[in-house]
């Protein structure tokens, strides 16, 4: 695929390195030479100096023929400018875009840009569950309220030799998965028995999170 | 009318302090605190220090009770991005924007937005001056981005 980078700091250099290692043909647009000159230096003449928001830019670019486009500077402004040339005027398929204040999720929403990434979400997500033991949050299921958590059972939890229709789960929950201490993956059904030292992968939604934990792991 | 102006630059100053001596109910929104240097000491309107762009800042200047959103700082993402936002958050019934690049201009214009390009607007104005009111573009002197976006 080709794929152009808009932003050439950590983020895009990162992406441009990995995308690269895969195969892809990669184009990195940053606007500053020292910062380009470097890229080029790592990754090899992969870098256009310019503003990669200005039109004349991204054509020199080739957007026209790029199958992704990923907008992340440091600047939402210029990220959401760069999606909507990139769409309006160059019909690219998928754009990624970084957004660095996550309030401003709302209007990258509201404008049909899908495929969002806030570092700063992640990080603040990563945190809650370090701080929140028992249950890791493994990803948020797109267009849905639902979220994917991942729980390993203490061996003094309650649900120890429960089977799951007697565990009175939250509603809207299911538990999806359940991998054994012999690193085997089982589909749990209403007689399935819970065991001390299994990992449970569940589907649920984020106001049932501590509910789901407290069933399971007995940790509040 | 409630009119809420994102810049307080030369242009943004300008309406404002047109706009409030007409009897129009003026907020002003500036990153820079010195830009309100601009407004003259019988300015009545309200001024906000922050980025227009950013929800939390358009909602604090009213922007959802607005009649007009005028983005009148001077760069064309920050504007572009601040009259949607005024537009499909606060729901502001009419925002203008101004936005440098004509070709940038046209993008906004395809996705519905009002917007003043005083590139283009100036490149006449600068034709007219210089060769006389009838003054045609020719093509050799007109960049291909400003002929289409005439």
């Amino acid at each position: 695929m080709y794929i152009i980078i808009v932003g050439g700091g950590k983020v895009g250099r990162g992406a441009a390195r990995d995308l690269i290692d895969m195969g892809h043909e990669v184009c990195v647009v940053e606007r500053d030479a020292n910062t380009a000159w470097s890229i080029n230096n790592e990754l090899g003449e992969v870098a256009l100096l310019g503003d990669g928001a200005e039109i004349h830019v991204q054509r020199a670019a080739g957007m026209n023929r790029a199958d992704v486009v990923v907008a992340c500077t440091g600047r939402d402004q210029a990220n959401l400018a760069v999606g909507q040339t990139a769409q309006t005027r160059f019909n690219v398929d998928k754009v990624i875009s970084r957004i660095n204040d996550p309030r401003n999720e709302r209007i990258f929403r509201a404008l049909g840009f899908t495929f969002t990434i806030s570092a700063t979400t992640a990080i603040v997500s990563a945190i809650e569950q370090e701080v929140s033991a028992g249950l890791t949050r493994l990803t948020q299921l797109r267009s849905t309220a639902f979220i994917l958590a991942e729980l390993a059972i203490p061996h003094l939890a309650p649900a120890v030799g429960c089977t799951v229709r007697e565990l009175s789960l939250p509603s809207h929950t299911v538990l999806a998965l359940v991998i054994r201490e012999d690193d085997q993956p089982e589909v749990p059904g209403p007689n399935t028995i819970i065991n001390a030292a299994d990992v449970i992968v569940a589907v649920t939604q984020p106001q049932h999170e501590a509910e789901l934990r407290m069933i399971l792991t007995g940790e509040s | 009318m409630r009119v809420v102006i994102m810049g307080c630059g030369r242009l943004g100053s300008t309406l404002a302090r047109e706009l409030d001596s007409e009897g129009h109910h003026v907020t002003v929104i500036d990153i820079d605190a010195a830009a309100f240097n601009w407004l003259e000491d019988d300015f009545r309107g309200t001024t906000i220090v922050g980025a227009g762009e950013d929800i939390a800042v358009q909602q604090a200047a009213g922007v959802q009770r607005a009649d007009i959103f005028l983005a009148l700082a001077n760069g064309d993402n920050r504007n572009a991005m601040a009259v949607q936002v005024a537009k499909h958050i606060h729901r502001a019934p009419r925002v203008v924007a101004r936005i440098y690049d004509p070709e940038r201009a046209d993008v906004y214009r395809q996705l519905g937005i009002n917007v003043v390009n005083p590139t283009t607007i100036l490149d006449q104005m600068v034709r007219e001056a210089a060769f006389g009111d009838d003054s045609a573009p020719q093509d050799n002197n007109v960049e291909p981005s400003s002929r289409t976006a005439r």
